[in-house]
């Protein structure tokens, strides 16, 4: 039941734009607003982990998420000028530009985030002010890095044709990528939920995510589990990359900045360490964002700032934060 | 011709000369003590004398800066916390250390090692001790009233085939009822394992403690057997305010 209870009056206080506009913008602006979610929910939930595990502030992890986007842009590009699986008529080869495009990006992600946990965050544990001007620094470093080799301008993402446009439900226009990227949403989130309370690996990391010290003098080597969480958690992001940069139809260097501030938002919301939180999270930041941007636009980033602060009032530890 | 004293029995843990620095501040300045095997062991001295500290560094949680800690006659400090217990030592802290947002089943399974196929048998011993763990083992351990923490937080210590436990002020904020729950409980465990004990309580640690060591001011005063302890009232009156 408390469980229950900030979902039910989540779900209530979104019910309230209806007043303001007439029902089919309601939808789109909710479709939207869903898809805004789940992509944030991407970067979140490896950010939240991290940081519940371990106590490390992570800002790399906004980096991540541009590489997997460029990573992923280039795949695309690839296989769209070579064989032209965006622009060809055909939903296998759709669907296939697409994976391949994630599965490229979160395999180099995976890579480079191991390698940043190891090298970079590894010598700074315990140290918040060390952790946050070494992961800015080499957030830096990185973005840097993707300017040298894709340029430091905007570029536009093949989005494959499956993907564009809209469907017709009802008289209501819904646009496809979004549903797409909401049904991956919830599959993530599905596919984090059984590990962490099906596997072994997950119910070491649920602990240590609630008393990492004790987890430790049980027999279990937190670091491997960390490392395990960063690369996940470093995948994760980019794959929010890849399916922004579709979102969005293009990428550019600094996309991964923006994220990570509405990424640590939802994480606070949320609650540390709690993937459900983050998810529920992310929702309120991509609804809100969304309804107030159609109807005050001024005042769309200040919403959510606003949300955290009166969440933060009411509940300090956050949606379903463990009170750690 | 007189016979050969016989060796000294070797003890299970040995800790020699201590000295652990809490950031800059030096808390233990030469803590040693013995824990013969198959005996109770109790830490005694007044709050802040330093015995979470020595139980910390044992496991490994605080890295001591001279002196040497040996299980089995091997050296131990210097080993990660993970690797230490893994050697067959049990570690109930002090605050019980439950993870309260898991279930009773499930902090008892985080608590069996994969190597040990033989935890699963222990469970069956572990409820005729604890019978409460059993009723509640799909509760959240959060809602468990405090003697049940407790004794979770002793059961997950004794779900592998340790051969040490650490105990930390088990009977701290527990009613006497439940303290004498927990005595008669560990009473039964002696026969099993080796224990090292920190408790303040008077009547629980002379009910269940063979030998005693004495710290105060991070260090090793005193040390003896129990039975000789519970009549120095001189000693009991300066160290321990009894
Ligand atoms: N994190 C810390 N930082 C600074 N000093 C500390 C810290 N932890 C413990 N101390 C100090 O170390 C000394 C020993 O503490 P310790 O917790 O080992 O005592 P204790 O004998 O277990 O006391 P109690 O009976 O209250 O549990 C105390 O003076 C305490 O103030
Ligand atoms: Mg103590």
């Amino acid at each position: 039941m408390r469980r229950a209870a900030p979902i039910l009056a989540t779900a209530a206080l979104f019910l309230l734009p209806l007043a303001f506009m007439d029902a089919r913008t309601y939808v789109t602006l909710t479709v939207a607003g869903l898809a805004m979610g789940m992509l944030i929910f991407l970067v979140a939930a490896g950010l939240t982990l991290i940081f519940g595990l371990m106590d490390v502030l992570n800002f790399a992890h906004g980096a991540l998420f541009s590489w997997g986007a460029y990573v992923g842009f280039s795949v695309a590009l690839l296989l769209n000028q070579r064989w032209g699986w965006a622009a060809a008529p055909s939903v296998p080869l759709n669907v296939l530009l697409l994976a391949a495009s994630i599965l490229a990006a979160m395999v180099v992600a995976v890579g480079l985030g191991i390698l940043l946990e190891r090298v970079i965050v590894r010598p700074v544990y315990g140290r918040h002010m060390f952790q946050i001007l070494i992961t800015l620094g080499a957030t830096i470093v990185i973005e840097e890095l993707i300017r040298m080799i894709w340029g430091p301008n905007d570029q536009v993402m093949p989005v494959p044709l499956t993907f564009q446009g809209s469907w017709d439900v009802a008289d209501v226009i819904v646009l496809r990528f979004p549903v797409v990227a909401i049904v991956l949403g919830v599959l993530v989130y599905l596919g984090i939920t059984l590990l962490l309370t099906r596997t072994r690996v997950g119910l070491i990391v649920r602990a240590g995510v609630e008393n990492g010290e004790m987890i430790q003098v049980l027999g279990h080597n937190i670091y491997r589990y960390f490392t395990r969480v960063f690369a996940a958690g470093s995948a994760l992001a980019a794959l929010g990359g890849v399916m922004w940069a579709m979102f969005s139809q293009s990428v550019r260097p600094a996309m991964g900045g923006e994220q990570l501030i509405f990424a640590f938002i939802v994480v606070i919301i949320g609650g540390l360490g709690s993937v459900t939180g983050s998810l529920l999270g992310a929702l309120i930041v991509g609804l809100s964002y969304n309804y107030v941007a159609f109807l005050v636009p001024k005042a769309a980033i200040g919403i959510n700032m606003a949300i955290m602060v009166l969440i933060l009032l009411l509940r300090p530890t956050g949606l379903f934060g463990a009170g750690k | 011709m007189p016979p050969e004293p016989p060796p000294a029995a070797p003890a299970l843990l040995e800790v020699e000369d201590l000295h652990t620095y809490i950031g800059q501040h030096h808390i233990l300045q030469g803590v040693s003590l013995r824990a013969r095997r198959d005996a109770v062991t109790v830490i005694l001295g007044r709050n802040g004398a330093g015995k979470t500290t020595t139980m910390r560094t044992i496991v490994g949680l605080l890295r001591p800066r001279a002196g040497a800690i040996r299980f089995e006659g091997r050296p131990i400090h210097g080993l990660p916390p993970y690797e230490i217990v893994r050697l067959g030592i049990g570690f109930v802290p002090e605050g019980q250390g439950i993870f309260a947002t898991l279930t009773v089943d499930e902090n008892l399974r985080v608590a069996m090692l994969d190597e040990n196929p033989e935890s699963r048998d222990r469970l069956p011993r572990i409820f005729a001790l604890f019978p409460a763990l059993e009723r509640f083992r799909q509760a959240r351990a959060g809602t468990l009233s405090g003697g049940q923490k407790q004794m979770l937080s002793i059961a997950r210590a004794f779900v592998n085939p340790n051969r040490l436990l650490l105990i930390d002020e088990p009977s701290k904020g527990l009613a006497p009822i439940i303290v004498e729950h927990l005595v008669a409980a560990l009473q039964e465990m002696k026969s099993q394992v080796t224990v090292l004990l920190v408790e303040q309580n008077f009547a629980m640690a002379s009910a269940l403690g063979d030998d005693f060591y004495l710290l105060d001011d991070g260090r090793t005063v005193h040390h003896g057997r129990m039975v000789d302890l519970v009549h120095d009232h001189a000693l009991k009156k300066r160290y321990l305010g009894v």
